[in-house]
Formats: structure tokens, sequence, C-alpha cells
């Protein structure tokens, strides 16, 4: 990476707001972070795959973001959206004018991460942003901090249980050049309250693009959190994404990871277990082909004791695609009591795909059950054999295999008509119009 | 229906079908017989078309068409259907999304119109009766968790819903205490009709007593080394397959 690159990065940077208070220390040590920390080479041991070097290339640019329209975003919008709260971050700037906020003040609070950090939500944005940087102390995720000033700052209210979801669209407009993204939220859901968050990625246009994300959601005492990342970009699209979730009270957080294209995909998901007795869920499915690959790193951070945690990947490869599959789990030493099960499950079907997985178990306490698991495999001979016996054509026998394979993530999302959204989506992939129901 | 000339079939390097020659007319029931290992499912499978077996000799035809030429799938539409021994669990595919659509493959493949969701349900729930199949059973995943005699309740209830024009059942008595296999014969005998045939493939006796057959074939070795009608189903169950063996092999010191 040449310095004029950095430079340019640095200028941009500049120009954002929040250039007092905490805001604009926070982003000024992440740029200078950046600038001591550089790219992450292929020899770091986390980056062995994904690998970023060759994206920051002299043409990237930072969008303009003024170009898009709600028009643009129309055949994007997830089901039900009339109803949710939309928001939208273009080019990776959360971008209010394109944004809905269809949910009360009583039941959320919306507004620029910048807002929130100089006015009532101070504290807590001292408080919270940033701790997902212990977890990546690499040059990529302090990029991201470098420009939390254009960030989003969510939060829902104590005893909230919201009926509507909460979406948002990362839009990436690639009709105006290579572009360079840097969406930021902080997203807390205070005590006993219970929403569902869906993450939506988009381009606009066939252009390249390069969106390196950080989500940080906290959620306290008795909340219930469903969290739903749809990674559904264009063919030249390059993502990295961070979705940091951390328990400060004991309670529920889901999440499920669907990722369906892009060039080269990289889903960092941490699940932070700080109080006793907590339950986290971590799925994921990628339907992958071309010379696609998608990298899902998981952490789960096992604080205090009696908490569990279930982890199920799954990924359908075919033609030259890859997927790669890296599940920490941390049990500090006084964690003890914790259940950690993680599995990942891949089908290959390319002749050229492969499948890379690695489990890392770190265990400092002596009272804890964790497994872990692993299958790479063709589809199942018998099974095929059995559906054409019936009558079904290769390509509807194969597709209603993968289509079961993938059906025990897609049940995992909680909100009915998303889930259906996703099935269908799917569905398509897989070339395969199955019907639903009786 | 069915003509069967001089089939050769193996795996590999081993040849396990070593000349059949058979004549299935509509109307008709044969029962094929045969000690283990003889080759009779491995006759099941290649009318099937399962690509384990390769084919080294001889000609099928099928409804007047070449049948070893057609894909499992195209057998399947034309009118052909095979019970399987081990019918597969497949979690995560429901087992009446998985037959209807399996029913309108087949009424696309005759240029007719699919069935509609009240139709299917009336053919259904009709078809549910004969070998007595509950609804809950067709709402799970297919044949996963089934007992031994649901599976073959539920193979040959997809049966009676494909109307096939000959079906194949490989050992479907396997496995089956004698009510069960009362209930899935009776199945089949309802199902039977002058313009279809059913190719019985089973090592007892049993299963004849309740699926009475025109004719049975005595399958040893890869070849049909006898046949005849009911009685010889009889006469094998009493004297055992040991009295073939032993009379071919008197035959060939001759």
């Amino acid at each position: 990476m040449s310095q004029t690159i950095i430079d340019r990065i640095a200028e941009q940077q500049a120009t954002l707001p929040a250039r007092d208070g905490f805001l604009a220390e926070f982003t000024g040590r992440s740029m200078a972070d950046f600038r001591r920390m550089g790219i992450p080479a292929a020899k770091h041991e986390e980056w062995k795959y994904t690998r970023v070097g060759g994206l920051f290339r002299p043409e990237l640019g930072f969008g303009s973001g003024i170009s898009v329209t709600a028009s643009d975003i129309d055949p994007h919008r997830l089901p039900g959206h009339e109803e949710a709260t939309e928001l939208v971050f273009v080019d990776g700037r959360y971008t209010p004018s394109l944004s809905n906020i269809r949910h009360s003040e009583k039941e959320l609070a919306v507004m620029p991460l910048a807002e929130a950090a100089s006015g009532a939500y101070a504290d807590r944005v001292r408080a919270d942003l940033g701790h997902s940087a212990a977890y990546h102390p690499d040059g990529i995720q302090a990029l991201n901090a470098a420009f939390a000033g254009t960030g989003l700052f969510v939060m829902v209210h104590k005893g909230i249980r919201t009926e509507h979801p909460v979406y948002i669209y990362s839009i990436a407009d690639s009709r105006t050049g290579y572009v360079f993204a840097q969406p930021r939220t902080l997203f807390l859901v205070e005590a006993a309250a219970q929403v569902t968050v869906a993450q939506h990625y988009i381009t606009l246009g066939g252009g390249e693009s390069f969106t390196n994300e950080v989500f940080e959601l906290c959620a306290a005492q008795d909340a219930v959190v469903d969290y739903v990342k749809i990674q559904d970009e264009g063919p030249k699209a390059n993502h990295v994404g961070t979705t940091h979730v951390r328990q400060t009270g004991r309670c529920l957080t889901n999440a499920v990871t669907i990722s369906l294209s892009g060039r080269m995909v990289r889903n960092n998901l941490n699940m932070v277990m700080e109080a006793a007795h907590g339950e986290s869920h971590m799925y994921g499915l990628s339907l992958l082909n071309g010379e696609t690959l998608v990298d899902n790193h998981t952490i789960v951070d096992n604080v205090q004791p009696h908490c569990q945690s279930n982890e199920l990947y799954k990924a359908v490869l075919d033609e030259a695609s890859t997927g790669v599959f890296n599940g920490k789990i941390f049990v500090r030493k006084d964690a003890q009591k914790t259940n950690a099960y993680q599995s990942n499950k891949n089908i290959l079907i390319g002749e050229k795909a492969s499948a890379n997985t690695k489990p890392q178990l770190e265990i400092f306490a002596d009272d804890v059950k964790c497994s872990h698991g692993c299958t790479v495999g063709r589809l199942d001979e018998e099974a095929m054999f059995y559906l054409r016996a019936r009558g079904l054509g290769e390509t509807s026998a194969r597709a209603l295999l993968l289509h079961a394979f993938a059906v025990d993530i897609l049940d995992r999302i909680g909100h009915e008509p998303l889930r259906r959204h996703v099935d269908r989506r799917v569905s398509q992939r897989l070339a395969f119009d199955f019907e639903d129901g009786q | 229906m069915l003509n069967i000339q001089d089939l050769r079939a193996g795996i590999e390097e081993k040849e396990i079908l070593r000349g059949i020659n058979l004549e299935i007319r509509p109307g008709e029931v044969h029962a094929i017989m045969g000690p283990n290992g003889s080759g009779k499912s491995t006759l099941a499978s290649v009318l099937a078309g399962r690509s384990d077996f390769e084919v080294t000799g001889g000609t099928v035809e099928f409804m007047g068409r070449d049948l070893l030429e057609m894909s499992p799938e195209d057998r399947a539409r034309e009118g052909l259907f095979l019970a399987f021994q081990y019918p597969v669990e497949i979690p995560g595919v429901s087992t009446t999304n998985f037959i209807k659509t399996a029913v309108n493959e087949v009424r696309k493949h005759r240029g007719e119109e699919p069935l509609d969701a009240v139709a299917f349900l009336k053919l259904m729930k009709e078809r549910m009766k004969l070998v007595q199949i509950d609804q809950s059973l067709l709402s799970r995943s297919l044949n996963e968790g089934f007992s031994g005699g649901e599976k073959k309740r539920n193979e040959i209830f997809q049966m009676a819903m494909l109307e096939p024009k000959l079906a194949i059942l490989d050992e479907t008595d396997s496995g089956l205490d004698i009510d069960a296999l009362r209930i899935v014969a009776n199945g089949v005998n309802q199902c039977r009709g002058k313009d279809n045939a059913f190719l019985v493939v089973t090592h007892y006796q049993r299963l004849l007593e309740y699926i009475v057959p025109d004719y049975v074939h005595v399958l040893y070795k890869g070849r049909i080394v006898r046949s005849g009608t009911k009685e010889l189903a009889l006469e094998l169950e009493e004297k055992g397959y040991d009295f073939i063996k032993n009379e071919l092999e008197t035959a060939d010191q001759a």
C-alpha cells in the first residue's frame, strides 16, 4: 500500500464531522492506529484467506452519496418495510434523508453517532464504542473506527418489545467508480427490550466496491436480540464486516449470517458473554459459486459462568468458490459450567471448490462442555437416486437436497416474513421453485 | 410392457446378472425369488437406473422404448416405479411437498396440467387409506425417523400416488411384522389392474401369500433357473433353496 493512498484516506477522514470531543479523539486515535498497523498481509494468521491488500488501489473513491435516491433502494427493501424502521448507509455514511424511522421515540432513539456522542448519549457512546477493537487488533478494524464520525447510533429503550424490525441497508454505489465504504453502527438494546435487526448489503451498478463495516451491539439484562445479516452484493463486491455482540446482562442473542454473493467476503461475528447464564446462537449459511470467497470468523468469549452458546455454519460450494470457517471459543477461568458447541458443515459441488475449517478452543476453566465438529462432503448420491427414481430431474433433485441442507439455518430466522424472503432468495439461487406449505 | 433379453450387468469386474430373460405383460404379477446374493436387488436396481451398476450386455424394452438408454427420472416418468428396499431418509424435505413435486413431474411428462392444491389433497386423502398411512407422518421430513414399517408403507403410498405402469417391489417385506406386511400387501392388491404390472422381489414366500403372483421365477447366480406359477414358491418354501442348487449341480455334472 503506497503512502499516497494512506494520505488520501487520512485527508478524507479529516473532512468528517466530530472534530472535537470524544468522537474526535476516538477517530483521531484510530487513524493513528491504522497508520501504525497498516493493512494486514496474507502472512497475518487471521487474514490468511482474505487478502485485502490488493483492494487498496489508487482508483479507490469515497463516493459522493448524493446520487442515490429512495427509488434506487426500493427493489432491495426487506419484507414488511412499510412498518419497519429503515436506516440507510450510502457509501459508508449514515444518511438520514434516505432513512425512515417508523418506531416512536419512546421505542427507539436513532441519530447520527456524532450527535449521540456530543448529546444525551455521550456517556453511553464513550462507554461502549470501540469495544470490538480488542478482539481485532488490526489495521482494518482501526480504519473503520477512524470513520466513525459518519456512523449511526440506535438505542432500543428499556422494556420495549418492538413488533416491527429495524432494517439497515448498506448501499455501495459503484455507478460512479470503485467505492470504499466504512459503515459504523453502535446499537444498544436496553434491559428487557426485544428487537429484530437485519442488515442488508446492496451494490448499485456492476462495479467494484469495498465495504469495511463494524457493527457493535450491546444487549443488557433480559434483552432478546435477533440479528440477521444478509450479504447479497454484486459479483465484484468486497466485504469485511464485523458484528460484535456484547451481553452485559443475562440475555439471549441470536445471529444468522447469510452470504450469497460477492468476490471476497469476510464475516467476523463476536459473542462476548460478560454476564452469567447468557445464551447465544450463531448460524451461518453460505451459497457460493464462481470464485467467491466467504470467510466466517467467529469468536465466542465466555467471561462468566453458566453461559451457553451454540454455533452451526453451513456452506454449499459450487464451481471454484472457497469457504472458510474459523471458530474461536474462549472460556475464561471464571466461566465454569460453560456449554459451547460448534459445528461446520460443507457440501462441495464444484470440482474446484474448497472448504477450510479451523476450530480454536482456548479453555482456562476446568468444568466446561465444549465441542466442535466439521464435515466436508459431496451431495448424497443415494438420496439423489431416490429422488430421481421418483421422477425429479437432476437439477431439481439437487436443488431440493441443497435446500434441505440449508433449511435448518433458514428456520433460525425468527421473523417470519424475513425468513420467507431469505428462503425465496436461497431457492432462486438453487434454481428451484419448491412450493411452500401444503 | 417389459421385455428383458439376455441382460448382463455387474459392478466393477464382477458380473452379477449373467443373462436374464423375462417378459412381463400388462395385468401380470411376477415374483422373483432367490437366495441371498443371487442378484435379485441388482436386477431391481438396474431396471430403475442406478448408476452403480454397469450393464455389459442385453436389452431391456419398456413400453416399446429402450429402457437402458433412459435416465432414472425418465424411467419414473414413463411409468416405472421402484419401491426401495432401504428408503432413504432425507431431513429437511417435507414428504408431502416431495410427493406433490413427483406427481406433477409425471403429469408434466404425460402432457397433463399439474394438480392444484385441492385436487392433490383429495387424491392424497384417498390413497392414504390404501396403506393406512397417517397425515402426521406425511407432514414430517421424508422418511426421517420413520420405523421400518412406516418407510415401506410410505413407499407403497408413493406408488399409489404415482400410478406406475410397472412397479418393482424390492424386498418390500423385509423388516415387516405380519400386521404391517398385511397392510402393505393389501395396498398393493388394491393397485392391481389390467393395465399395470408388478415385479415382486423377495427372499421369502410369506409375502406371496398376500400378493398372489401369476408367475414365480427363481434367480440363482445371476440367471433365472426356474419359472413356474405360485406353486413353485410353495415348493421353495417347503424344500428350501438347496433343492434348486442341488438340482443345478446334478445337471451340471450330467
